[in-house]
């Protein structure tokens, strides 16, 4: 309770600020609110904290919370370029931190009514952070897909809440379970969690799901769209597996099938299509798209472990995004906004740092060794031909391959030539950012079991 | 403890060169690479000496998959470590005679390959072998992309993606063998056991999906593709970490995780194995008669040889695992002898086309002869190294598969074809324009090519020393097998 009390406490603090201008040092107080995140999270450790039966503050929500809250530390940090140059500054303060509060509800809803609020104080706010780019247009059409999708998935997540309570009489996820394992199970049932299935899909861009994320990462702001690859997929990614393992466990049958051609068709559309991308932001993209494909593996394979390979996997990739999003808005900046290739030829020669930082998240991503995206998707492939999904695997491995094209056409083009010469100055918070997430993507290699031992 | 230094020291130079190498470059990674080398010694004493606990070391790693840090050093390993090590410091004395931009990132890169290669040679868990394994990529991609020459985006790119997906299916394998574990345990016995369990049709996959990776980094007909160019683009330093250390972890990982692990697949369908060797030989050899290009004749030359050992591993009789042993090692110091010749004719004249060249023997004949000695190790004479290793590998490869064996045994006349031809061509004749006047070779030259000639003869005059690293080690393994 004191977390979500904690963090909607520093959005409404941020809008007062607006009302005071409070704006020097605004970001160390949201950055000591979130410490304190992590802190409650390591406090309430096991204590299972039931909120009003509407929330369950258990180990696993707990975890996703102080990952989130890791994450959305070097969020602020290295986005803070993008605060100081708006005049609303409060306001989108309040906007990310309000988002968060959403993305906390998920990661701990024990209700179908928290499921579905959570999915909107996530989601709404972001519709409008999505198009804060007023005077761009792609930004504002990204908006406004990205709000009528939105919408869309979130009457089919009402939709499927209404028909599992139709069939099951209950919002609780524990009733609901015991219901769905006691007897057959009802059509009406079947094609609510369908219809939930599908929603939440949606949320975390699954094929064949996936067309408005290509469009609406694009076109939003740099560091939104960073925003919603890192915090806003892992949550979404939590409460999903959130709510097919605790409530629809007894459908196992019926949904896996889907779930493993999703998972498929995840991985090869997003990385066939990101292969011939010479935009390296819509690149990045589809990339986040694939790595949802490989995080769909986990959902397949529920076990006691899996919850802790998911965990591993969305913070890899959580990291690896932050710096890689962060190095793509720095080089934009200082190569008249362009973000094609061409625009990181010779980033070595510009910033060796950017280009060092650049392999690392880009070498995590496609899961070369050492570093940790190795072992998230190592990780995945093994829990897959545990459980039988040996195809996919072999799926998983070759759109791997393709990843390692695109992301190594890049890695090419930083250390080739350069096509313009300027140096680049690197500010002195990216500097911190980027060199916290080269550090821990080489620790968490060493130590996996430091994260993945967390939910086992 | 003596195995983790080995692997650390490297790291640590590499570390070090990164962070304050910029001004001390070449002294730290001349001691370096010679520290590293008197570790090897010391590890190889405590080899003779039987103190495997000294070279042991087994630590719980990443308790939930069954990952163990389990590393450890037989003959094998020893012999290996040996080649690895010795070599660095030529390499990087060699690389002193030109100055390369940045020169302290390319030792700390060349320093980090060293340490993940002989990672993989002591590592005694198939995840942990699995990632040095590929950790030794990642350097060696950037050596290629920054200091390489023209072209070298489009030749690196595709060396990383051929090695890459070979790698990917050795993993399948491993993990496929990995699930067969009773208590799910990367162990080398335990993994050793399970794939001997495995019916033969299962295990000949198992074998193919290993030998894959491993044919493609050694490399063999027709996953060679990408060898040729990428020798020829890379630097020189970078180059003889490849042909001279890197192709050697391949051998040496067929020794290790395909012999023992799949054996019943090694004997029913090993021969399909032996024929594409053999036909990457006579292949390569072919290729090498007509080139034009002296760096392009070592790599094929290198392709040659390297099918030769892969024959003698599958034969896996002692005769020929000793052989391919003492070969893997004669291969690494004689290609680097050639490369050293080709860098002292490139600096010189800025072409190693051979027809451009002649009659540098006139002009420095202690360089001739030093070449020619390594020439004559190249095509295995008596008294060089090359003799020792080919000699002992045909006959073991005669034993189990003769008709192979005759086919191999080609190899060497091919070899003195191809080899005598660059020799004339480059240093007897008449000189020309290019090579009239030609600077003898300095005194730093001199060294590396006296050391290199040394190792070549007392290698070859007493190859007692390497049988007796191994011998213990092999005798154990094929005992395994049977």
């Amino acid at each position: 309770m004191k977390e979500l009390l904690l963090i909607s406490g520093l959005g409404v603090l941020s809008l007062l600020s607006g009302i005071i201008n409070f704006r020097k040092g605004f970001l160390f107080l949201v950055i000591i609110g979130l410490l304190a995140n992590i802190g409650f999270s390591i406090m309430d450790w096991n204590s299972n904290e039931n909120v009003y039966d509407m929330m369950l503050m258990d180990n696993f929500a707990l975890a996703f919370n102080a990952s989130f809250s890791v994450i959305a530390i070097l969020w602020f940090i290295s986005a803070n370029s993008y605060f100081d140059n708006e005049n609303n500054f409060s306001d989108h303060f309040a906007m990310v931190l309000f988002s968060l509060c959403g993305g906390l509800v998920l990661v701990s809803f024990s209700n179908m009514t928290m499921l579905f609020l959570g999915i909107e104080i996530l989601s709404i706010p972001l519709f409008v952070l999505v198009g804060s780019d007023k005077t761009k247009l792609s930004s504002n059409e990204a908006a406004f897909k990205y709000f009528l999708l939105g919408a869309f998935a979130s009457a089919f997540l009402l939709f499927g809440i209404a028909l599992i309570y139709g069939s099951t009489g209950s919002f609780k996820n524990e009733t609901i379970a015991t219901v769905l394992s006691s007897g057959d199970i009802s059509p009406m049932a079947l094609i609510g969690m369908l219809f939930m299935m599908v929603a939440m899909s949606f949320k975390v861009s699954a094929a064949p799901f996936h067309f408005w994320a290509p469009d609406v990462y694009q076109g939003a702001p740099s560091y939104i769209t960073a925003l919603m690859a890192t915090v806003v997929k892992t949550v979404a990614f939590a409460a999903f597996y959130r709510l097919f393992s605790t409530t629809f466990m007894s459908m196992q049958f019926e949904y896996k099938i889907l779930f493993s051609i999703a998972a498929a068709l995840t991985m090869l559309i997003s990385n066939i299509t990101a292969a011939v991308q010479s935009n390296v932001k819509r690149m990045l993209a589809y990339s986040s798209i694939s790595h949802a494909g490989f995080m769909m593996i986990t959902l397949l394979c529920m076990s006691s472990g899996t919850s802790g390979i998911l965990y591993f996997y969305t913070l890899v990739y959580s990291i690896s995004s932050i710096a890689a999003f962060t190095i793509f808005e720095i080089v934009r900046t200082n190569s008249n906004e362009s973000e094609e290739f061409d625009a990181f030829k010779g980033l070595s020669q510009r910033s060796p740092l950017l280009a060092i930082v650049a392999s690392f998240a880009l070498l995590s991503m496609s899961g070369i060794p050492p570093l940790s995206g190795f072992f998230a998707k190592y990780l995945v492939f093994t829990a897959a031909v545990e459980n039988g999904y040996l195809w996919l695997a072999v799926v998983g491995i070759i759109a791997s391959l393709i990843a390692v094209y695109y992301y190594f056409k890049l890695i090419t083009a930083m250390f080739g030539q350069s096509s313009d010469g300027n140096k680049i100055e690197v500010h002195v918070a990216h500097k911190f950012v980027l060199i916290i997430c080269a550090l821990a993507l080489i620790f968490l290699s060493l130590f996996p079991n430091l994260i993945i031992g967390v939910l086992s | 403890m003596l195995t983790l230094l080995l692997i650390l020291i490297p790291i640590i130079c590499s570390g070090l060169l990164f962070i304050l190498g910029k001004n001390m470059a070449r002294p730290i990674a001349i001691i370096g690479s010679l520290i590293e080398l008197i570790l090897a010694f010391v590890a190889l004493n405590a080899h003779m000496n039987g103190q495997t606990d000294l070279l042991t070391i087994d630590q719980a790693w990443i308790a939930s998959p069954g990952i163990r840090f389990h590393i450890a050093a037989d003959g094998i390993s020893m012999l290996m470590i040996l080649l690895a090590t010795l070599l660095m410091p030529l390499i990087i004395y060699n690389s002193f005679n030109k100055e390369y931009n940045n020169a302290h990132y390319l030792y700390g890169l060349m320093f980090m390959m060293q340490g993940s290669i002989v990672g993989s040679f002591v590592a005694m868990d198939g995840f942990l072998f699995y990632l040095f394994w590929e950790v030794a990529l990642i350097p060696i991609y950037f050596i290629l992309l920054i200091w390489g020459g023209d072209n070298r985006q489009k030749i690196t790119f595709k060396f990383f993606i051929y090695t890459l997906f070979g790698s990917l299916f050795m993993l399948l394998a491993l993990i496929y063998v990995y699930l067969q574990t009773p208590d799910r345990s990367f162990d080398i016995q335990a993994l050793y056991q399970a794939g001997r369990q495995l019916d033969v049709v299962q295990q000949a996959w198992i074998m193919a999906a290993i030998f894959l990776a491993f044919a493609i980094k050694m490399p063999i007909v027709p996953f060679h593709t990408w060898q040729p160019n990428t020798y020829y683009t890379a630097p020189t330093p970078g180059v003889m970490m490849l042909s001279g250390i890197m192709s050697k972890m391949a051998t040496y990982g067929m020794i290790r995780w395909i012999l023992p692990m799949v054996p019943d697949g090694v004997q029913e369908y090993g021969y399909i194995l032996i024929i594409i060797s053999v036909i990457s030989i006579l292949y390569a050899s072919f290729i090498s008669m007509v080139q034009k290009d002296f760096k392009y004749l070592i790599a094929y030359a290198s392709i040659a040889h390297m099918g030769l050992i892969a024959a003698g591993i599958i034969a896996s009789n002692t005769q020929s695992l000793q052989g391919s042993l003492i070969e893997m090692l004669s291969h690494g110091i004689n290609t680097i002898g050639l490369f050293i010749v080709y860098d002292i004719i490139f600096i010189r004249t800025g072409t190693t086309k051979m027809t451009k060249l002649g009659g540098i023997r006139g002009i420095d004949s202690s360089f001739a002869f030093m070449f020619f000695i390594i020439v004559l190790s190249v095509v295995a004479l008596p008294f060089t190294n090359g003799f020792v290793g080919e000699f002992l590998l045909i006959l073991g490869l005669f034993q189990n598969y003769p008709v192979a064996a005759s086919f191999a045994g080609l190899s060497i006349i091919l070899g003195v074809v191809y080899m005598f031809r660059s020799f004339q061509a480059m240093m007897l004749g008449e000189t020309n324009s290019i090579t009239s006047n030609l600077p003898k070779l300095n005194i730093q030259e001199k060294t590396i090519l006296i050391a290199v000639v040394l190792m070549i003869i007392t290698f070859g005059v007493y190859p007692k020393i390497i049988l007796s690293i191994t011998e213990g080690s092999i005798q154990n393994l094929l005992q395994g097998i049977q």
